[in-house]
């Protein structure tokens, strides 16, 4: 399976690499069947007229997102974001230089939607919708994650992923879905989480960590499930229930909220923080997966809520949330449940709150107390994720969502070391599996993508002998502990920041 | 759809050679697709998916991977109930490669 593939060599000068067209254009996802599609109310599968309804829905997207438009019409090819993306420094590949990529929708705006493009197409570089256009757009609309560094970049501003997501709507529209991602979707609708984890499964693996931790810490810490009227609800990657290193890391949460004495709550409803409705550019999707959150919240009676590690989840929540369910404020004033909600929650706090908010409000209140030297066999570095860095913020000051994870770090662990600026924060590079593209199918992809991620590593490990990457995505900790064997890098490197907390925090006796 | 054969019998599977109906599982299955992964299934395996079929059966759901290495530490000893003895059976993840050969779905997600 994984033995055909192999990693990339570094690159002795990281300037623009040469050109291999065409490397990419096998590296395709799996496409939905009719029973994946049609549980989300797609297409089953390719309809036949699915020129004139992509176009449709073309057409009804430029209506209805006047930002689409703007970026389909301002992009002047300079040229500043080619050399900026992730997939095009791993793979080669021209198409996927972000103009490029977008140009495969661009073109076909032009020819359709605008007055040069109907008369002269040649002259203006549009293009017909064929099959091939079409085909075009799956593969390397799915070699996109999404990330936004080429926006960085841009001069115009011009948000990439929304053109990104924008094609995978009018792909879906069209019965043209990709796999991973509808499955998931499916699967939240279906069973309440990405995973598919039921209320028991989950249940089950709560207690079995609340022994761990007693064993470990001699200490009673609970992982509380459907508590009504606990103070704060949790969400939560399910991947924080199932995999590692992601459950290291809510042990470290359920010590925090123990060690402050909070009340809270998981919930078997919304025991899924993440939204892959964003990957695929779809508003109800996003809307109703994002609204099991606000039911279980009024039906749980809690006061705040809280959002564990993960990147995009902190995306939808910090930036989305308020006006799709009224958690935060904005929502539709006749939206009674939303009201509902507004007046539940308590807005001495932050609504939604990261959970490295609350972590680090409670160190600066002096609510926490560790014991460094139980890190000191890491030397650590953070890898900041995409969603987080350039989709929302944390604190109340900009780039709190840079400091924040770092100052948490830094007061828990005595050895910490920064990667290249040129790649890190805003410029921070994708982990190489964010924006729907964690599939094995995809690996190929995966490693080549996170390419130059593992160039700065090997140089703070080499300069620094680090030995330990901290995150706070799930998609991030997931894609990494997959890709980094193929680099040579012991899996272990890769780990949560509530991981190092979870290592550091005094329980019990301060 | 794709399929295997095993015993002049053919199984439906998904893209990556997932089972599509569990019901069809069987021992025979699970060392054609064990083969197919270039595993050579021993008993130390069989413990695992054996484990991993008790836990779907209760739970319909692949266990966690901290849940499974607690149970293989209990029943082989602590020094087997870690994710390294895991991996050195099923390189390619647990989580995944232990499913597929046990005939049950893949787990999706950020995992």
């Amino acid at each position: 399976m994984s033995a055909t593939i192999t990693a990339p060599a570094y690159r002795i000068i990281p300037i623009i690499p040469a050109l291999k067209p065409g490397a990419m254009e096998d590296s395709k996802s799996f496409v939905a069947n009719d029973k994946i599609q049609e549980a989300l109310g797609f297409p089953g599968q390719l309809v036949d007229d699915w020129h004139d309804r992509a176009l449709a829905r073309m057409g009804e997207l430029l209506g209805k997102y006047r930002s689409l438009k703007v970026f389909l019409d301002a992009c002047v090819h300079c040229g500043a974001c080619s050399d900026k993306c992730h997939y095009f420094i791993g793979t080669q590949d021209p198409k996927n230089m972000p103009v490029a990529r977008q140009d495969l929708l661009r073109s076909v705006y032009r020819r359709y939607f605008t007055l040069p493009g109907k008369f002269f197409p040649k002259l203006v570089g549009a293009r017909d919708l064929t099959r091939e256009v079409l085909d075009e757009w799956y593969t390397y609309f799915y070699q996109c994650s999404e990330c936004r560094r080429c926006s960085v970049f841009c001069p115009y501003g011009i948000d990439t992923a929304e053109v990104t997501m924008a094609a995978r709507e009018i792909l879906d529209s069209v019965g043209y879905g990709q796999k991973y991602s509808n499955e998931i979707i499916g699967k939240v609708h279906r069973v309440g989480n990405n995973l598919g984890l039921p209320g028991p499964a989950l249940l089950d693996t709560l207690e079995g960590l609340e022994e761990d931790v007693k064993e470990a810490t001699g200490i009673d810490v609970r992982f509380p499930l459907d508590v009504k009227g606990a103070e704060v609800l949790l969400v939560t990657p399910s991947a924080d229930f199932f995999a590692e290193p992601h459950i290291d890391s809510l042990i470290g949460y359920a010590k925090v909220f123990h060690a402050t004495g909070t009340s809270w709550t998981l919930s078997s409803k919304a025991s899924e923080a993440g939204n892959f409705g964003m990957f695929i550019g779809n508003y109800d999707q996003l809307r109703k997966i994002a609204m099991r959150i606000r039911e279980a919240a009024l039906e749980l009676g809690v006061k705040r809520i809280v959002v564990g590690e993960c990147g995009h989840a902190w995306r939808v929540a910090y930036s989305f949330w308020n006006t799709l369910t009224g958690v935060g404020d904005g929502a539709d004033a006749n939206d009674k449940f939303a009201m509902m909600l507004q007046k539940q929650l308590d807005h001495r706090y932050k609504q939604p709150l990261h959970i490295c908010e609350f972590t680090w409000d409670m160190i600066e209140q002096g609510a926490l107390s560790f014991d460094k030297e139980a890190n000191d066999k890491h030397i650590i570095t953070f890898h900041d994720s995409c969603n987080v860095a350039r989709g929302s913020r944390m604190g109340d000051y900009p780039g709190g969502q840079f400091e924040i994870p770092r100052n948490i770090i830094k007061a828990v662990a005595n050895n910490y070391v920064e990667m290249p600026l040129s790649t890190t924060r805003e410029q921070t590079f994708c982990c190489g599996g964010g924006g729907g593209l964690l599939t094995d199918d995809l690996l190929d992809l995966r490693v080549k993508g996170a390419l130059p991620r593992m160039e700065v590593l090997q140089q703070v490990v080499d300069e620094h002998g680090v030995n330990f990457m901290a995150t706070i995505c799930a998609i991030c900790k997931a894609q990494f502990t997959k890709i980094m064997p193929i680099y040579g890098f012991d899996r272990r490197m890769i780990g949560g920041v509530h991981q190092l907390v979870s290592n550091a925090i005094r329980l019990g006796n301060k | 759809m794709s399929s295997i054969e095993v015993d002049g019998k053919n199984y439906e599977t998904d893209e990556e050679g997932y089972l599509t109906n569990l019901t069809d599982w069987n021992k025979e299955i699970a060392n054609y697709i064990a083969q197919v992964e270039n595993i050579n299934m021993t008993e130390q395996h069989w413990e695992v998916i054996n484990f991993l079929r008790e836990y779907f059966e209760e739970y319909q759901i692949a266990p966690a991977v901290r849940v499974l290495t607690k149970a293989i530490g209990k029943k082989l000893g602590a020094d087997k109930g870690n994710s390294e003895y895991l991996y050195s059976l099923f390189p390619y993840g647990p989580g995944k490669q232990a499913c597929k050969i046990a005939g049950l779905p893949k787990p999706t997600g950020c995992v």
